[in-house]
């Protein structure tokens, strides 16, 4: 694998890194002809993110011959190679990144004004590929906006917030911070913001529902959107739903970004949602077997009102045509190992 | 000005009196040596030197020359004493370091001599506040015997460049390994972190490179922790050179400009943390 990005799109990576740092502590780096996919996952694999850097991006992009190359590495080292990122489309002209199959290193090679040459040889490991399940076009409800709107919005909610609740009638949008039933519910503080549909570009609602889902996760995914300018959309259903979440247009057409972030969304204990019929989430399960792990386990606790929240996943996807071709075959993945090492999904 | 309202007695007594307008031009140039406790003072005819030593393996020296000060007096060849850096520096910025301009604090500082404490009078707004160190028998620094005739390597670099390099250095890494060659690296800084490696290449053509003469080819590690404290002294300086000598041994000399734009100079001395192959 050999890639080579110029100029801005240096910073661009770098944010992507950061973005992704959000979500995991391992970078998955899976270079296809496709493009590059750079993608995390959280440690109790609810939260998902995905970048594929397209071979347009790249100033000179070389996919390993064989498609199958797959590494992750800690995050962190490679954070560490974009340090200083405000200064980044200053300092730094040319990025490459190299594989060296031999010595199962990972090159990347920063080439900064004044002649100064930074290069990192990064060890990785082998892994299995990383997808998540997920089918955009049957969710009901569509909200796209800019980034703005969403982060000026989530700015409201003390950054230490981990979940959030978003409710949709045919109007307007509700983001309230969700409390725990058992907390003193005179100490804690409710937050609620309204938007009215006239806010986004597009708000398209089949089903009025509520959602709550991780705050923390999708803040790395805004700041990315934001800094990139580029719309959010979110697909959701209702809750047991995956939920999508999609930011970018493709205003560059030369630079095709896609995301995919995929968080939970859990339902609320509410006794409407109780009352759903629980054949419903099997069903839904059987759709996406991405979650299928924790589905499992709650479906039991299903008939008494549960405490504890369920889960399902939510995503983003791309929009691009180019992309959704992947999008698409994203769909047959699993969130599953693909090599005979199973270790790692069998710790989640 | 209530400094001058000493009495004439006090000042004969003195051996060393040194004087500042504005006592930042001693505390910054101090501040970039301040990584251990205690300091050895050397006045003479020239100047001030003072130094700064870590697990005999590490030197640091700050030079304030005569000139620097308004006032300059000595009554020996030599004045020696050891003080405690970090309360000289407490003192020094004892009015809180305000960066209002045109406020400083004016310092006089002057010793009687072996026994004596150091004293300080320093005014800032017309409060003046005294300040007595105590003084120990200074320790002979020891002597890295580097000298220019056994250099081996030696660059110059503006200190800009250099300052991003050690700002991002993988701390995780224990040793600092500096290449200086004819040829290709030319001049490379290296880290062997939990993650991995990185080099930093300066070529010897860059615009950042002020003088490069380099006669043969020499890779050089030394402890991360003695070099650490260096990056307070890159941060003042503008220029920085680097010189390693037949054995090994590190010379980092930092012009430093003060805040009139004044020259002083500070360097350190480090040993090489073991025999490296070259690879």
């Amino acid at each position: 694998m050999d890639c080579v990005a110029t100029g801005g799109n240096v910073k661009v990576l770098a944010k992507a890194i950061y973005s992704l740092s959000r979500i995991g502590e391992e970078l998955y780096l899976e270079p296809v002809k496709e493009g590059l996919a750079l993608r995390s996952v959280n440690s109790s694999r609810s939260a998902f993110a995905s970048f594929l850097l397209s071979p347009l991006f790249f100033q000179r992009y070389q996919a390993p011959p064989d498609q199958s190359f797959r590494c992750k590495m800690r995050i962190k080292s490679v954070q560490a190679v974009f340090k200083s990122l405000s200064s980044l489309d200053r300092s730094v002209e040319k990025c490459r990144l190299h594989l060296n199959s031999e010595k199962n290193r990972l090159t990347i090679t920063l080439h900064c004004k004044h002649g100064l040459l930074k290069t990192h040889n990064l060890s990785f490991q082998d892994c299995e590929s990383l997808q998540a399940v997920f089918d955009k076009q049957s969710c009901g409800n569509i909200l796209e906006a800019q980034p703005r709107l969403m982060v000026d919005t989530v700015l409201h909610f003390p950054p230490s917030l981990e979940e959030v609740n978003l409710s949709v009638s045919s109007d307007r949008v509700w983001l309230r911070n969700h409390v725990e039933e058992d907390s003193d519910s005179s100490r804690a503080m409710m937050t609620e913001l309204c938007l009215n549909s006239e806010e986004f570009d597009q708000f398209t609602i089949k089903t009025q529902t509520s959602i709550t889902f991780c705050l923390k996760e999708l803040r790395g995914l805004l700041g990315f959107a934001e800094s990139s300018c580029l719309p959010v959309t979110i697909y959701f259903d209702e809750p047991g739903s995956p939920d999508t979440e999609k930011p970018p247009d493709d205003f560059m057409s030369d630079d095709m970004d896609s995301f995919l972030i995929a968080m939970e969304t859990s339902e609320l204990p509410e006794p409407s949602h109780v009352a759903t019929p629980p054949q419903a989430h099997p069903s839904n399960n059987r759709k996406h077997p991405a979650s299928e792990d924790e589905e499992e386990e709650q479906e039991e606790t299903l008939p008494e009102i549960p405490p504890n929240k369920k889960f399902c996943s939510l995503f983003f996807g791309s929009v691009l045509p180019f992309t959704s071709r992947l999008a698409n075959q994203t769909i047959q993945e699993v969130l599953a190992s693909d090599s005979d090492d199973d270790s790692e999904t069998e710790a989640s | 000005m209530p400094l001058s309202t000493q009495s004439q007695t006090d000042a004969d007594q003195y051996i060393l009196i040194a004087s500042l307008d504005n006592a930042r031009n001693l505390s910054n140039i101090l501040k970039a040596i301040s990584f251990k406790d205690h300091a050895i003072f050397n006045a003479t005819q020239n100047g001030l030197k003072v130094t700064v030593e870590d697990s005999k393996c590490l030197q640091a020296n700050a030079f304030i020359q005569a000139e620097i000060f308004q006032e300059y007096t000595i009554k020996e060849d030599t004045v020696g004493f050891q003080v405690n850096l970090t309360v000289l520096l407490d003192c020094l910025t004892i009015f809180g370091g305000s960066t209002v301009p045109g406020v400083c604090t004016a310092l006089r500082m002057c010793y009687n001599g072996y026994g004596y404490p150091l004293t300080l009078f320093l005014e800032e707004g017309g409060v003046v506040t005294v300040c007595k160190i105590n003084t120990q028998e200074p320790e002979d620094p020891i002597d890295f015997d580097f000298c220019s005739t056994n250099v081996i390597n030696k660059v110059i670099l503006q200190s800009e460049s250099l300052k991003e390099a050690f700002s991002e250095l993988d701390m995780t890494s224990e040793v600092l390994q500096i290449t200086m060659s004819p040829s290709h690296p030319f001049f490379r800084l290296s880290t062997f972190g939990n993650s991995g490696n990185a080099h930093y290449d300066y070529p010897k053509d860059s615009d950042m490179m002020e003088l490069f003469q380099c006669t043969k080819i020499q890779t050089n590690r030394y402890k991360m922790s003695l070099l650490k404290p260096s990056t307070k002294a890159l941060a003042l300086s503008c220029k920085v050179s680097v010189r390693t000598d037949s054995r090994g041994f590190l010379s980092l000399q930092y012009l430093v400009r003060n805040d009139d734009g004044q020259i002083c100079f500070v360097e350190y001395y480090c040993c090489p943390d073991e025999e490296v192959e070259e690879d």
